[in-house]
C-alpha cells in the first residue's frame, strides 16, 4: 500500500516549523547583542549609577559568555521565562499575559471577518459575473478593491476615526472597553487582507467555474447549492488560503499599526513604548510571540489546506 | 505601442513631475511660512488660509505638508534603493554558492519573505534605533526579501541555462558573468520590483514615523504629520487627514506609475486588445440572436432520423439548433440551424474537423453552454418533453435524469477536491431519490460494469490516484448511475491512447446494450465513429452535410466532404509509397461561411451553383433509409475521392 501522505506532511511541515522557530529565537536573542554600545546603559540612561548598570547586567546574565547566554534565554523560554523589563522591573511574561488577550481577540476577529466575508464576497461576485455578466458589478468590484488595498493600515484608521468617531460619532475610537470598541480597529485591520482575499477568491472562482469538472458537475443539475459548495468551493479555496496565511502574518504585524491608533491595550501599543524606551527584553519577547503566532497561523493553514486537497499534501515541496 | 501616450498616462507623468518638482523645490519656496510661527493662531481648524489648519505652535500645516514632500520621498527613494540593493544581493547568493549553501540559502529567504515584514523592521529599528536612519535601515531589510525572491527565482532561470553553464566552461569569471549575461536578462522586472518597492516604501516609512520610531522632531515628514493631527482629531480633523490624503495620493501616483511602467515593458503582449473586445461584445450578444437562421429548407429530422426503427419517440429531438458566440464588435455563428433525432438505445455520431461545430452542437443540445454563448433552437425535446421550455426545477431534474455527459478530458472531468464516492453517489441521490448506502450500491454496481477493479477502494480514493483510462471509464459509470436515457459523449477517446480508447469504447458500447442508454458520440475521427456508431452525421461549417447508416459510410457516402475525411483514412491497403490523402484548404472560420456552400472553396466537384447557392439538407435515394445530404453535386459509387483513395482504381 502507498504511505499515507500526511506522513511525509507532518515530519517537513513540523522541521520547518522548527527550524523557523530557532531562527526566530536566535533573530530576537541577537538583537541585543548587535545593539551598538551597552544595550543596558542606553535603556537606563546616561544619569544611571554604574552599580546600578552592573547589577541590571547580571540580572540579564548580559556579563556571561555568548553561547551561556543564548543557553539561558532558551532555557528561559522553554520553561516561559521571558526575563525581565529593564524598565518596568517587572518580569516580560506578565506583560506578555496582561497585553496578549487583547491583541489575540482583534487579530482573531479581524481574521475571521475576513475570512467569513471575503470569502463568500469573492464566490458571489465571480458567479454573478461569469462569462463576463454583469460587467458593472465586476467594475465595481475591481475599482472598490483595488482602492481599499492601496489604502495602508494607519491611513484607514486615521479615515475610520474621521469619519465614524469624530463626524458622526457613532463608535468610540480608544480603548477596548466595550463591544462597540472592537469595531473601528477590526475594521482598520481587515480592510486591506478582505479586500485581498476577496479579489482572490474571485479569481480563483472564477478560474474553477471554467474547469471541465464543473461543466461535469453542471451535467449532473444539482442543486445550485451543492454544486458551489461541493464543486466549486474547494477547489477555489486553496490558493484563496494560501494567500490567506500569507495576509494573516501581515495582520499581525498590522496590529502594532492600529492598536497604537486606537490606543488598544495590546502587544502592538507594548512594543512601541518599547521600543522608544529601549526595553530589549520586553520588545525581544513581543516580537518573538508574534512572529510564533504567525508561524503557527501558517502551518494551520496548511493543514486545512491539506484536508481540503491532499494534493497539496504531496506538491508542496 | 500606438496606445502608448494616452491621455491618462498623460496626466500621470504630469503628476509625479508635479510631485517631483514639489520635492524639488517646495521647501524653497514655503520653508519659511512651514516654519513661522503665530502665537494668535494656535490649533486652528481648516480655513482659506490654513487648509490644514495650524499646529500647536501655529505653523501653518498646509505648508508643512508641502515641505515635508522633499523629506518623504527622500526617504522613499532611500529605503527602496537600500532595501532592493540588499534584496538582489541576497538574491543572488545562491547561483554564486555551492548546492547545499544554496538549498539553505533558499530556504532563509522563503523563511524571510513568509514573516512580516514590520516585525522584521521592528527589530531591526531596535538595533539601529529609533529616527530617520533607523527607519530606513528597518524598512529597507524588510523590503529586501520580496527583492530577494524575485531575484533568486529570475537568476536561477538565467544561472541554470546553456549560455551560463558554457561560459563557466571556458573560464568566464563570476562577477563578468553577473554583470554580463545574467543581469541584464533579468533587469526588466528588477525594474518594475524597484517602482513597486519604491511606492511600497513611500507608504511605509509614514507608518514608522507615525508610531514615532521614523523621523524626529524638529525634523518632520508625512506620517509625522499625520500621527501629530491624529492626537487632535476631534479638535482639527484636517490636520490628521490633510497629510493623510496627500499620501494616498502620492501612494496612487507611485503606484499607477509602476503599472504604467510594467505595461509598457509588456505592451507586446496581443491578448489583452482581443479580451476588451470578447467582453465588449459579450454585452452584446444577446441583442443579434437570430443573425442566421433563414435556413429552414431542411427536411425535419424526426421525419428521417428514425427511418430505420420503429417510430418510438425519440430520446433527442433537436431542430433549427443554433449557437451565436460574440466575436470581435459582432458575433460568429459557430452551429447554423442543426436539427437530427436519437432514437431510444441508439448510438449516433456527429463527425467532422475541429472547428465544424460539433461539440457545440452536443453542448448546447444539452444545455449546457452558459453566456457569452447564445443558443436558440425551435425544439430541443428530451424524452418528449420540450426542456427550453419547461421551469427550471422540471428542467434541471429531467437533465439530471435522462442526460449525463462524458466529456473530452478525463483528467479534468472529475472534481480533484473530492473522492470519487462522492462524485459517482450525488447525482442518484439528486435524481432518484436514493440515500447514501443505496446510491452507493448504485456507483459500485456501475463501475463494477466498467471493469474498474477493486471499486470499493476506488470510492475512497481522489481521482489523481487513477489512471487516465480508468478515470474516463470511471466518468461514463458516473453518468450511468442516473440511468440515462442518452449519454453525451464529447470526444471521450481524443486524450487517450489508442489501447486506453479501446477501453473507453467498450465501456460505452457496455452502457448501451445493457441499459438501453442512447449515445451520442463527438468525435473528429471517421474510423471511431464509424465502428462504434450505428448512424453517423457529418458537420460542417456549423450544419450537417450528410446524414447515413454508419454500415453504409464507407461505401456509399456520397458528400463530397464525407468521401474525402474517409479518403484521409489510412487503413491497411493503402500503398505506402504515394503520400497520406488529404483534404486540401482549411475548413472556414464561422466568420468567413458565405451564401454557398461551405465547402465549395476545397471541393473537386464544386460549380458555380455551389458558390452562389447553399444547398438544403434533402432526404437521399430511398426515404426509408433516413439517409440526407446537402449537396448540388452528390457522387455516386464506391469509396471516397477519386485522387486519393488508390484502392478505387482497382475496384471501379
Amino acid at each position: 500500500m502507498r504511505r499515507n501522505p500526511w506522513i511525509g506532511f507532518a515530519i517537513r511541515r513540523t522541521l520547518l516549523l522548527l527550524v523557523s522557530l530557532g531562527v526566530l529565537v536566535t533573530a530576537t536573542f541577537m538583537t541585543v547583542h548587535l545593539v551598538p554600545g551597552d544595550p543596558v546603559r542606553a535603556a537606563l540612561g546616561p544619569s544611571a549609577s554604574p552599580q546600578l548598570v552592573a547589577q541590571r547586567k547580571a540580572a540579564l546574565h548580559l556579563d556571561e559568555s555568548l553561547p551561556a547566554q543564548f543557553g539561558h534565554y532558551v532555557s528561559g523560554l522553554a520553561r516561559g521565562d521571558f526575563g525581565e523589563s529593564i524598565g518596568a522591573r517587572r518580569a516580560v511574561s506578565d506583560i506578555l499575559s496582561e497585553r496578549l488577550p487583547a491583541t489575540a481577540r482583534l487579530a482573531a476577529l479581524a481574521f475571521a471577518a475576513c475570512l467569513l466575508l471575503a470569502v463568500p464576497l469573492g464566490a458571489l461576485v465571480a458567479i454573478a459575473t461569469r462569462g463576463g455578466r454583469r460587467r458593472g458589478l465586476a467594475a465595481g468590484f475591481s475599482v472598490g478593491t483595488g482602492v481599499l488595498i492601496s489604502v495602508p493600515e494607519y491611513l484607514c484608521a486615521a479615515g475610520l476615526v474621521a469619519i465614524f468617531g469624530v463626524t458622526l460619532a457613532w463608535l468610540p475610537i480608544a480603548g477596548a472597553d466595550s463591544a462597540s470598541a472592537y469595531v473601528l480597529p477590526v475594521a482598520a485591520l481587515a480592510a486591506v487582507p478582505l479586500a485581498t482575499l476577496a479579489r482572490m477568491s474571485r479569481v480563483e472562482t472564477l478560474r474553477v467555474l471554467d474547469q471541465e469538472y464543473v461543466r461535469v458537475a453542471r451535467s449532473k443539475r444539482l442543486p445550485a447549492v451543492r454544486l458551489h459548495l461541493r464543486h466549486v468551493l474547494p477547489n477555489a479555496l486553496t490558493a484563496t488560503l494560501t494567500i490567506g496565511g500569507v495576509l494573516f502574518g501581515a495582520m499581525i504585524a498590522g496590529t502594532v499599526i492600529v492598536e497604537n491608533v486606537f490606543a488598544w491595550p495590546g502587544l502592538g501599543s507594548t512594543v512601541v513604548d518599547a521600543i522608544v524606551q529601549k526595553d530589549y527584553p520586553v520588545v525581544q519577547a513581543i516580537v518573538l510571540v508574534l512572529g510564533a503566532i504567525t508561524l503557527l497561523a501558517n502551518l494551520v493553514v496548511d493543514v486545512v489546506l491539506g484536508l481540503l486537497d491532499p494534493r497539496s499534501l504531496i506538491r508542496e515541496s | 505601442m500606438r496606445r502608448m501616450l494616452t491621455p491618462g498616462r498623460l496626466l500621470l507623468v504630469a503628476a509625479l513631475l508635479a510631485l517631483l518638482a514639489l520635492a524639488a523645490f517646495g521647501p524653497l519656496i514655503w520653508d519659511d511660512r512651514a516654519e513661522a510661527l503665530d502665537t494668535v493662531a494656535l490649533q486652528q481648524g481648516a480655513s482659506w488660509s490654513h487648509p490644514f489648519g495650524t499646529d500647536e505652535l501655529g505653523r501653518d500645516l498646509f505648508a508643512r505638508t508641502l515641505v515635508a514632500t522633499r523629506t518623504s520621498l527622500l526617504l522613499a527613494a532611500a529605503t527602496a534603493g537600500l532595501g532592493f540593493a540588499f534584496g538582489v544581493a541576497l538574491g543572488l547568493l545562491p547561483l554564486l554558492a555551492g548546492p547545499r549553501l544554496r538549498s539553505a540559502l533558499a530556504t532563509t529567504i522563503n523563511l524571510l519573505v513568509a514573516f512580516p515584514g514590520l516585525l522584521l523592521a521592528l527589530l531591526v529599528a531596535t538595533i539601529v534605533g529609533i529616527g530617520s536612519k533607523g527607519a530606513v535601515i528597518a524598512l529597507a531589510v524588510a523590503l529586501a526579501p520580496q527583492c530577494a525572491r524575485l531575484t533568486q527565482t529570475l537568476a536561477g532561470s538565467v544561472g541554470g541555462s546553456e549560455f551560463v553553464a558554457a561560459s563557466r566552461v571556458v573560464g568566464v569569471r563570476w562577477p563578468r558573468l553577473l554583470g554580463r549575461h545574467v543581469l541584464p536578462n533579468i533587469a526588466p522586472p528588477l525594474v518594475l520590483q524597484l517602482a513597486a518597492s519604491l511606492s511600497a516604501a513611500l507608504l511605509a516609512l509614514p507608518a514608522l514615523s507615525f508610531l514615532g520610531l521614523g523621523v524626529q522632531p524638529p525634523d518632520y515628514d508625512w506620517g509625522r504629520l499625520l500621527g501629530d493631527g491624529l492626537d487632535r482629531m476631534y479638535v482639527t480633523p484636517m490636520a490628521a487627514l490633510g497629510p493623510g490624503i496627500v499620501i494616498v495620493l502620492a501612494g496612487v501616483i507611485f503606484n499607477a506609475t509602476g503599472d504604467m511602467l510594467a505595461a509598457a515593458l509588456a505592451s507586446e503582449r496581443p491578448d489583452r486588445g482581443r479580451r476588451r473586445r470578447a467582453r465588449r461584445a459579450a454585452a452584446a450578444g444577446p441583442a443579434v440572436a437570430t443573425a442566421d437562421a433563414g435556413g429552414r429548407d431542411e427536411v425535419a429530422a424526426g421525419a428521417s432520423a428514425d427511418g430505420g426503427r420503429a417510430a418510438a419517440e425519440p430520446v433527442l429531438r433537436v431542430e433549427q439548433l443554433q449557437v451565436a458566440l460574440p466575436d470581435g464588435d459582432g458575433e460568429v455563428v459557430p452551429v447554423r440551424g442543426v436539427s437530427f433525432a436519437i432514437a431510444p438505445g441508439e448510438r449516433v455520431g456527429i463527425v467532422g474537423e475541429s472547428g465544424s461545430g460539433k461539440s457545440l452542437t452536443a453542448l448546447a443540445a444539452a444545455e449546457l453552454l452558459d453566456a457569452p454563448a447564445v443558443v436558440t433552437a425551435e425544439t430541443v425535446a428530451l424524452d418528449g418533453e420540450p426542456v427550453r421550455e419547461l421551469p427550471r426545477r422540471r428542467r434541471d431534474a429531467l437533465l439530471g435524469r435522462a442526460l449525463a455527459l462524458v466529456p473530452q478530458d478525463p483528467l479534468s472531468a472529475l472534481n480533484p477536491a473530492l473522492r470519487i464516492g462522492g462524485q459517482l453517489t450525488e447525482a442518484a441521490r439528486a435524481h432518484r431519490g436514493l440515500d447514501r448506502e443505496q446510491a452507493r450500491a448504485v456507483a459500485l454496481e456501475r463501475l463494477e460494469e466498467m471493469r474498474i477493479d477493486r471499486p470499493q477502494q476506488r470510492l475512497r480514493q481522489h481521482p489523481h490516484e487513477l489512471s487516465g483510462g480508468m478515470r474516463q471509464r470511471a466518468v461514463i459509470a458516473m453518468g450511468m448511475t442516473v440511468e440515462p436515457r442518452l449519454l453525451v459523449a464529447d470526444e471521450p477517446t481524443t486524450a487517450l491512447d489508442v489501447a486506453v480508447e479501446r477501453e473507453v469504447l467498450r465501456a460505452l458500447r457496455a452502457a448501451n446494450e445493457r441499459d438501453g442508454t442512447a449515445v451520442l458520440l463527438i468525435s473528429h475521427d471517421v474510423g471511431v465513429v464509424g465502428g462504434f456508431c450505428e448512424r453517423v452525421l457529418v458537420m460542417y461549417a456549423g450544419r450537417i452535410v450528410e446524414e447515413l447508416p454508419a454500415a453504409e459510410m464507407r461505401e456509399r457516402a456520397v458528400h463530397p466532404y464525407t468521401r474525402a475525411l474517409l479518403a484521409a483514412v489510412p487503413d491497411m491497403a493503402i500503398d505506402r509509397d504515394r503520400p497520406l490523402a488529404t483534404i486540401p484548404g482549411r475548413p472556414p472560420h464561422p466568420r468567413e461561411v458565405g451564401a454557398g456552400c461551405a465547402f465549395a472553396a476545397r471541393c473537386a466537384h464544386a460549380s458555380a451553383r455551389c458558390a452562389e447557392a447553399r444547398p438544403p439538407l434533402r432526404a437521399h435515394g430511398d426515404p426509408a433509409a433516413g439517409r440526407r445530404v446537402a449537396c448540388w453535386h452528390p457522387q455516386e459509387g464506391v469509396t471516397a475521392d477519386t485522387a486519393a483513395a488508390p484502392a478505387e482504381e482497382e475496384r471501379s
